[in-house]
């Protein structure tokens, strides 16, 4: 069975500056899988080359065995891979729902024509979208939010509300990006059962994490980076007692 | 007096759907694309080509302005729509330039600074729209089906993918929308509007000539969206009625004399001031709503 997601020697240069350095990497299907290491390690560029925002220098990306080196993000997003991002970017002159209703235009089909003049079609499939982005909102616990434009909302429900927009498009992988950075004690927690409710559902995903608690508790692999190259990699476990990643990032503790 | 009011409507009437269009491409798209008086002058070249040339009558006339604008739309947005945002708004404001000379210039065509007189009046089995009165309700049943077409669209997954580029370009992308294309779209659909408008006037007035599709002239439409409110139907029309009606207003009340000379800086002052104090414009984040009106008791909802 391919990996879900494969990165070959992949290296990501800045002009002279390598931020990913002859990077192997491999996902396997139904995997949380942690990305670790300190800021500037090439953790967000990682993901923007996986999802199509930004190209390889050199190496290749396989996703379910397929090359989407050189693919556009939006059929990224098609094929099964959603993100979000770091600093949030929701759609914020758009209600919640309308936020998570974006997400499905990847996997529907009615056109200007349709939606000039309100077909049938075009009624069934809004229907259609509106009853998915309900759905989605509640498997987050949004619902009650549904109407209130995305600026509104409280930071915690912003991170929320983002995810929610990502597995809007359906996808088999959901890339994270720090989703934890900001919250308190027990919106991490629930953040945790999130993730973990989201693989039950038979996704993958790939997070980046600075929060050690979610790390090493709900992530089933983690990969190290530091300077764009891979120091590290294994169960948390493993990777606690590794020396070069103590020395790069963990630290020795308090 | 009624046939001025009715002239007044008439002119609102077009300049609300030029109006409507500025706003699928500035307000739902956050494109700043301004070249509305370039595809306004398509729209009624067009029209009026193919009634003096060729006796074709206005409602396939119309279609006809509407189309060959809206392809011109999808043109300029293929050829532009890789530029960056202040690039992108210069390339469009040459467009108009562009245009304006080509009228100028084809006397072949289109009789350069001559203009083209004689356009006829719409007729249905017979019955000729000649007087004010009956162009006016012609005008504004077009502006009320545009509205709902509008308005059907803002309420669609291409409504929302507009906005979700407005809002956060990067993120839209992420989430499978094909923003080129859309942008694309956004521009053409935007352009197609404005043809319509060109055919109404073209049909109203009766003559054409260049002078009316200048840089000033596409100014004035964006004064419009942005005075009555960037995205909003409502605001367009809004914005239209003012636009209009306010220099008449002043012209009563004994303004007068060389205005035009004042009328670049008037407009340039206001988008200013409008963008500085109130960049909702006069409407605000709102939309008017008959029919929820009725339902619910409620005459606004937020956009």
């Amino acid at each position: 069975m391919p990996a879900v997601l494969e990165a070959r020697s992949v290296s990501k240069a800045f002009g002279g500056i390598r931020a990913i350095d002859r990077l192997d990497l491999s996902i396997r299907d139904g995997e949380i899988f942690g990305l670790i290491g300190p800021n500037g390690a090439g953790k967000t560029t990682l993901f923007n080359v996986v999802t199509g925002m930004d190209f390889v220098t050199q190496g290749m990306i396989l996703f379910e065995g397929k090359n989407i080196t050189k693919e556009k993000a939006f059929n990224i997003t098609r094929r099964g891979i959603a993100r979000t991002f770091q600093n949030i970017r929701l759609f914020h002159d758009m209600t919640v729902l309308q936020n998570v209703m974006v997400g499905q235009n990847c996997r529907t089909r009615c056109g200007i024509i349709h939606a000039a003049f309100r077909t049938s079609r075009l009624k069934k499939e809004e229907k259609k979208i509106a009853d998915n982005a309900l759905e989605v909102l509640a498997f987050v616990g949004l619902t009650d939010h549904a109407e209130f434009r995305a600026s509104s909302l409280a930071y915690g429900e912003q991170r929320r509300l983002e995810i929610a927009r990502a597995l809007s498009t359906e996808p088999k992988l959901l890339l994270l990006d720090e989703p934890a950075a900001g919250m308190n004690p027990q919106e991490t927690k629930a953040l945790m059962g999130l993730i973990e409710k989201i693989r039950s559902k038979g996704k993958t995903i790939f997070l980046i994490e600075h929060d050690m608690r979610v790390v090493m508790g709900i992530c089933d692999r983690i990969l190290v980076l530091n300077f764009g190259k891979k120091i590290g990699e294994g169960t948390p476990l493993e990777i606690q007692k590794s020396p070069q990643v103590i020395e790069a990032y963990l630290g020795t503790g308090e | 007096m009624e046939a001025y009011v009715a002239h007044l409507l008439i002119l609102i009437g077009i300049y609300a759907i030029l109006t409507m269009g500025q706003n699928i491409i500035l307000g739902y798209t956050g494109l700043f694309g301004i070249a509305q008086a370039a595809f306004y002058g398509i729209g009624a070249y067009t029209t009026a080509l193919l009634a003096l040339r060729m006796g074709i009558p206005f409602w396939v006339g119309i279609v006809a302005a509407a189309f060959i604008a809206g392809f011109m739309g999808w043109i300029l947005g293929l050829c532009t729509m890789r530029l960056g945002g202040d690039y992108f708004c210069i390339a469009t404001l040459g467009f108009v330039v562009i245009i304006q000379q080509v009228f100028l210039n084809w006397e072949n065509l289109t009789r350069g600074p001559m203009g083209l007189p004689g356009i006829p009046r719409p007729h249905v089995f017979g019955y000729f729209f000649d007087s004010r009165l009956s162009f006016c309700i012609l005008v504004w049943a077009f502006v009320f089906i545009l509205c709902v077409v509008m308005n059907n669209i803002a309420g669609s997954r291409v409504g929302r993918a507009f906005k979700a580029i407005r809002d956060n370009e990067a993120a839209a992308l992420a989430m499978g929308v094909n923003t080129l294309r859309v942008k694309i779209l956004s521009v053409a659909l935007g352009s197609f509007y404005a043809g319509i408008a060109g055919g109404l006037f073209a049909s109203y007035t009766g003559y054409i000539d260049p002078s009316s599709f200048s840089v000033m002239e596409t100014i004035i439409i964006l004064c419009m969206a942005v005075l009555g409110g960037m995205g909003s139907i409502t605001g367009s029309i809004l914005g239209a009625a003012v636009l209009i009606v306010m220099p008449e207003l002043l012209r009563l009340a004994g303004v007068t004399g060389s205005l035009s000379v004042y009328r670049q800086i008037i407009y340039g002052m206001l988008l200013v001031f409008v963008i500085l104090m109130r960049p909702q414009g006069i409407i605000g984040k709102v939309e008017f709503r008959p029919i929820a009106a009725i339902k619910e008791g409620r005459l606004f909802r937020a956009v």
